[in-house]
């Protein structure tokens, strides 16, 4: 009885805590906590709008045996092996060689390389779709003056991703420059002084003082940006549409085109439980593997 | 000056040049969708491209903006964009105030969950809450566009580290005032965590307006698209006309453009706040 009142007294205390949160907690709950949990039970569902039947596991077994399925979590894992890293290292490099300018230099070097994300996905499709044409894109204009004939790059298996990845890697690392750059102003100045005393070279310093001061910083990144890659949609929907022959199609692109082309909202709830999976799986080990000897 | 020894200028013009380089070729393309949309529509096809139209015009943002639907999609989205953001921001800092200042038993539990939402695909809720929205009529609505997106973690987030940094003493001596909890919040807070609220409003905005996946599930006629929806359903229908196209782009990137450099310095903080370190 005690425990209870006591209870009762401390929530009582926090009564404006709680009516401080609830106006975004409940639109959090409704909106993004049942959802969530909706689709996990919508994974074992077969649902349709003449009615629904518990199946199990089946939706799961079906996916094993679902060969683009396969196909698709190959090709994002593909495409997020190309883009973290190349753009991982363009930010590293970029911000490691902004870092010796003066503040407005770095300034505008920052604002240079975010600028393209203000611009929506759909925007940055279309230009490349364009810049991509075969015929009259300008990537084959400039490829041409290396003795590189016209290529179909999104029209061909072998192309296909690499050419989305490299168009990511262009226009990406923006934010992760800016972050880099805050993390690598933030370091000590004695320590660079030290390291100098001690006869270091420019690049030991960078080895060995810099990278691993940025780790928590480049741990953000490796786990956002992991997280985002596998989350790619909008330019697969637009550039390619999963194709030539599957060679891009995404899961995100799938789980969309199960539930919205052809509304089977049991196996696409099934297929966004894998997706959460592996992106779960990949930030916990991410976490074990870059966080240790993590220093705050 | 031992401080100005790192700031030397760099010996390497080799850095340079790759820093210019790389910087060029991640603006180029939106200096290329701006060139097309200038160029005469006859010529945008021809080889070689020229680097600067000779004979600029303004015929394709005029066939754009001719189409139907473009003057719908805009104001959908613009209003759609602004409701988002003016609830987001209230809610966002109201939560962010009780995570901040407030205890009360569960408070951490509860934004653990925030946090670790940040974790979820957000496609995993995009079937369930497809079929919430459909189940309440809210389909091909604005309320189906605005609701889902008006609470979320990156704001509770964002306005708890900023008002954790407002000093304590103000909210006591406020109550000691006379003030109530919600004139406090209202008329203290509020008004000191403007700089972090201009930041999530412009994140938010930003957000909203070249939102893309859930508005192509929610709505489904001509009229209730957004800017975003209505580009890529142009893009399926007239693949080949990059003039007109690249005008359309240009329209909706230029807005953003325009807030980007006008807002400049509480992009770089909200990226810096934002990011949750460990």
């Amino acid at each position: 009885m005690t425990a209870l009142r006591a209870l009762g007294k401390r929530l009582y205390k926090g009564r404006w805590g709680y009516f401080f949160i609830l106006p975004n907690f409940a639109i959090f709950a409704i909106f993004f906590l049942v959802p969530v949990v909706w689709s996990m039970v919508l994974s074992l569902l077969d649902y349709q709008w003449w009615g629904t039947e518990f199946v199990g596991l089946r939706n799961y077994q079906s996916l094993l045996g679902d060969r683009i399925f396969w196909k698709s979590i190959v090709n994002t894992a593909y495409y997020t092996l190309g883009v973290v890293p190349l753009w991982l290292a363009k930010a590293l490099l970029v911000s490691a060689l902004i870092f010796p300018f003066r503040k407005p230099i770095q300034t505008f070097f920052k604002a240079a390389f975010y600028l393209p994300h203000v611009t929506s996905a759909v925007i940055i499709s279309m230009i490349w779709l364009w810049i991509f044409n075969p015929p009259f894109g300008l990537l084959n204009y400039l490829l041409r003056y290396v003795g590189i004939e016209p290529i179909a790059w999104l029209g061909n298996t072998r192309t296909a991703m690499p050419a989305l990845i490299f168009m990511q890697v262009v226009m990406g690392g923006g934010s992760s420059i800016v972050l880099l750059s805050a993390a690598m102003n933030g370091i000590p100045a004695y320590l660079y002084e030290a390291a100098e005393l001690d006869g270091a070279k420019p690049t030991q310093v960078f080895f060995r003082v810099t990278l691993p001061l940025l780790r928590p910083t480049l741990l953000y990144l490796v786990v956002t940006g992991t997280i985002n890659s596998f989350q790619v949609f909008t330019n697969i929907y637009l550039m390619t549409s999963g194709g030539p022959q599957f060679s891009t199609t995404t899961i995100v692109y799938m789980i969309y085109d199960k539930a919205f082309s052809q509304f089977q909202f049991g196996p696409a709830s099934a297929m966004a439980m894998v997706l959460f999976a592996i992106t779960a799986v990949l930030a916990i080990v991410q976490f074990r593997w870059l966080g240790q000897e993590v220093e705050y | 000056m031992l401080l100005e020894d790192k700031r030397t200028r760099p010996r390497h013009y080799i850095a340079v040049l790759f820093l210019l380089a790389a910087a060029l070729s991640a603006i180029n393309p939106l200096y290329w969708m701006i060139m097309t949309a200038v160029q005469q529509p006859t010529l945008a096809v021809t080889f070689p491209p020229e680097w600067f139209p000779s004979n600029p015009t303004w015929i394709n943002f005029q066939r754009f903006l001719a189409r139907p639907g473009v003057m719908r999609w805009t104001t959908n989205s613009l209003f759609v964009a602004l409701a988002v953001t003016g609830i987001q921001i209230f809610t966002s800092a109201m939560a962010g105030y009780a995570f901040a200042k407030k205890t009360f038993p569960g408070s951490n539990v509860i934004f653990y969950l925030y946090i670790a939402s940040m974790m979820v695909p957000v496609q995993v809720t995009l079937v369930p809450l497809f079929l919430i929205m459909t189940s309440l009529g809210f389909q091909d609505t604005y309320a189906g566009l605005i609701l889902p997106a008006i609470a979320g973690p990156f704001g509770v987030f964002l306005m708890k580290q900023f008002i954790s940094t407002l000093p304590t003493e103000l909210i006591e001596a406020a109550i000691i005032d006379g003030c109530g909890e919600v004139q406090t919040f209202g008329r203290v807070i509020l008004p000191l965590a403007k700089p972090g609220l201009a930041v999530l409003g412009i994140f938010t905005f930003m957000g909203q307006w070249n939102q893309f996946l859930w508005p192509l599930i929610i709505t489904n006629s001509a009229n209730m698209r957004t800017l975003p929806v209505g580009l890529a359903l142009l893009q399926e229908e007239l693949p080949m006309q990059y003039g007109l196209l690249m005008a359309g782009a240009t329209y909706a990137a230029i807005p953003m453009i325009v807030i980007f450099f006008m807002f400049q310095r509480y992009f770089l903080r909200g990226i810096t706040v934002g990011a949750l370190k460990g």
